[in-house]
């Protein structure tokens, strides 16, 4: 072919044109059913589970279609097939669990879920019955106490840093430290809160709200850091234009950057949330555990539906003479359940809001 | 009302980078002063120091003396925000806010200070503001549209729109018409001349024909090397500008001679 000149038109090196040739349509069907025969044939002869199975199918797949392709199409589309391959398996891979566990606990946990579970407390339960009342306002009050100290101080911390710090020292240590925050193990921060307590009101101390000083040692680093990243996506355009309008800078803070970045905050906002409502340990050291309702952040034991699960499991009561589990693992799952779905409410509210806030950007300059 | 600049041996730098050297220079007021030059030689640069915008941009700094009809621009005692509320400018790239109608980016200036307006004030200046940037019959139908829903002509005219509505002293333009079309150009060119008569308009551009159009006063930018700071060449009354230069460097950039 390299004695041909440009020139002429090429007849059979389509090598060298601008077609190839592809994979017929259904290679991908063909070699996924390939794959699970051959996976499939060797599970019965060694007898594998179907886990096994799978993940082999899978592995077959992933090498046996991009080779095809090497052969038939050349190096470039082989190289795109591995790499679609690749991306779809591990795709797969994490959604897996994710589905497992929701299915896990939709199973386990829908049973246990009536009008009563979602309305008693714990109080003077022996055996079967009881819910999880006491522990769902409990959950509910500290993470909005959670909430309403971190998201101020995070926000604030975050405008700081992007729109006065500009990378002074002061700026520089804070980022360091809410970095270092980030990293602290939630039980840390429990026993930080704990002995904050403790100094100030004596030993006896176990209140929902140190639970909640806690969580919030736990989520105000990631509201700095969300909101940080929002803030910096607004286009210093916008700033510029509201500077050369004679508007104070507080005021292009207040009235252009945030309602610009709002959505975005938002979401960080709401998604910090979901992140520290499942705290358990923290809440285990300092707000207790108690059967009963308590409304009061300042006063008393509140109980929280991560540590009503790890107090339901860890001691489930005694069986029913009749058979069957302890009615402490049922509650657990129904806890868990409820826990799931309140965070799941959580981000549909985050995307909602986002999309509501969000400034409308169809048509770009 | 409208004010003159005098500009004295003005050094601007980006942080240790020297971007325009030794600028002199005299805006007279009620008029209009275009600035030519190539791309790069620090045209944008100066007209930000005109209204301190340059100092918002971390590091930057100017040498140098500033001064609006009689007070000096970088004195201490000066406070950038009022200077800005007189000095009003339409920037290079549209900027309307994203999260404001139509109708409210024309207001922006006023409604961002809190200032209260009475109903039928603000939409008389609405009116008017976008009368005059060209785009009201385009948008009279839709004001409480997104800014950003526009096309870019029509969004740098909804940013003229908006500085012009806050009624600045002094107005800079930095390549208004870059983006629009014929007739769009030639309604803000008539915009420039009636505005003219109450305002000091100061307009960056790259249209030699709309510098010898709307301008009394012409300024040549140049720099001697690339990697060198831009300077000022030239600096007079358009007609001798374009006509008669004293410098040979602007006799060949006008002419399309370049170098
Ligand atoms: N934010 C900035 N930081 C550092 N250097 C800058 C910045 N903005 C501009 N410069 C530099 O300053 C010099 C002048 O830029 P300027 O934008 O004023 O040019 P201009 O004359 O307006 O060009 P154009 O006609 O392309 O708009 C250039 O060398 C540019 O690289
Ligand atoms: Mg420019």
């Amino acid at each position: 072919m390299s004695t041909s000149t440009p020139l002429e038109p090429e007849l059979d090196g389509l090598s060298e044109g601008l077609s190839t040739v592809r994979l017929p349509r259904a290679a991908v069907l063909l070699v996924a059913a390939l794959a699970v025969a051959v996976s499939g044939g060797l599970a019965l002869i060694l007898g594998w589970g179907l886990v096994g199975t799978v993940v082999l199918a899978v592995v077959l797949f992933d090498i046996g279609l991009p080779l095809w392709s090497r052969l038939v199409e050349g190096g470039r589309y082989a190289a795109d097939r591995l790499a679609t391959c690749l991306v779809y398996s591990a795709f797969a891979a994490v959604l897996v669990p994710l589905v497992w566990l929701i299915w896990l606990v939709l199973k386990n946990g829908l049973g246990a879920i009536d009008g009563e579970f979602l309305t008693y407390s714990m109080r003077g339960v022996v055996g079967e019955g009881g819910g999880i009342y006491h522990a769902l306002m409990g959950t509910l009050l500290v993470t909005l106490a959670t909430a309403v100290i971190s998201v101020p101080i995070g926000i604030f911390t975050a405008i700081y840093l992007v729109e006065y710090g500009k990378g002074n020292r002061l700026a520089r240590w804070t980022t360091f430290l809410v970095d270092v925050m980030t990293g602290i193990p939630s039980i840390v921060a429990g026993l930080f809160a704990l002995s904050l307590f403790v100094l100030i009101f004596g030993p006896a101390i176990r209140i929902g709200f140190a639970g909640s000083v806690a969580l919030s040692l736990l989520m105000i680093p990631t509201v700095v850091r969300s909101t940080e990243e929002m803030l910096r996506l607004v286009p210093s355009d916008l700033r510029e234009a509201s500077y050369a309008l004679g508007v104070p800078k507080w005021r292009t803070i207040a009235k252009i950057v945030l309602p610009t970045a709002l959505g975005g905050i938002v979401t960080g906002v709401v998604l910090a949330v979901s992140r520290v409502i499942g705290e358990t340990a923290p809440l285990l050291v300092v707000a207790g555990a108690t059967d009963s309702v308590n409304m009061n952040l300042f006063n008393g034991r509140m109980m929280t539906l991560p540590v009503y699960i790890y107090q339901q499991y860890s001691s489930p009561g005694i069986a029913p003479p009749t058979g069957g589990d302890p009615p402490g693992y049922a509650r657990a799952w129904g806890a868990a359940l409820v826990l799931i779905v309140i965070v799941m409410l959580l981000n549909l509210v985050a995307r909602v809001i986002g999309k509501i806030f969000a400034p409308p950007t169809e048509r770009r300059r | 009302m409208a004010k003159s600049i005098d500009v004295s041996d003005l050094n601007i730098y980006y942080g240790d980078f020297l971007a325009v050297e030794g600028v002199n220079m005299t805006i007279r007021s009620k008029a209009v002063t275009a600035f030519i030059g190539p791309s790069g030689c620090g045209k944008s640069t100066f007209l930000r120091t005109l209204n301190r915008m340059h100092e918002v941009i971390p590091g930057a700094r100017v040498e140098g003396k500033v001064v609006v009809s009689g007070q000096s621009l970088y004195d201490a005692a000066i406070d950038p925000v009022a200077v800005r509320r007189q000095i009003g400018m339409v920037f290079q790239r549209p900027n309307p806010f994203p999260t404001m109608s139509i109708y409210d980016n024309v207001l922006a200036g006023m409604r961002l200070n809190s200032k209260r307006l009475k109903k039928s004030d603000a939409d008389a200046i609405v009116e008017k503001s976008l009368k005059g940037a060209n785009l009201w019959n385009e948008v009279k139908d839709r004001l409480s549209k997104p800014g950003m829903g526009l096309s870019g002509g029509q969004q740098q005219r909804l940013c003229i729109a908006r500085a012009i509505a806050v009624e600045p002293e002094v107005l800079l333009m930095d390549e208004p018409c870059s983006a629009l079309d014929p007739i769009s150009t030639s309604a803000i060119e008539d915009l420039i001349h009636e505005l003219k008569s109450e305002y000091t308009i100061v307009i960056v551009t790259h249209n030699m024909q709309q510098a010898a159009r709307v301008s009394d006063d012409t300024g040549f930018f140049n720099l001697k090397a690339a990697g060198q700071p831009g300077h000022l060449v030239e600096f007079n009354p358009t007609t001798k500008m374009f006509t008669n230069p004293d410098e040979e460097s602007t006799e060949a950039y006008i002419s399309g001679r370049f170098g």
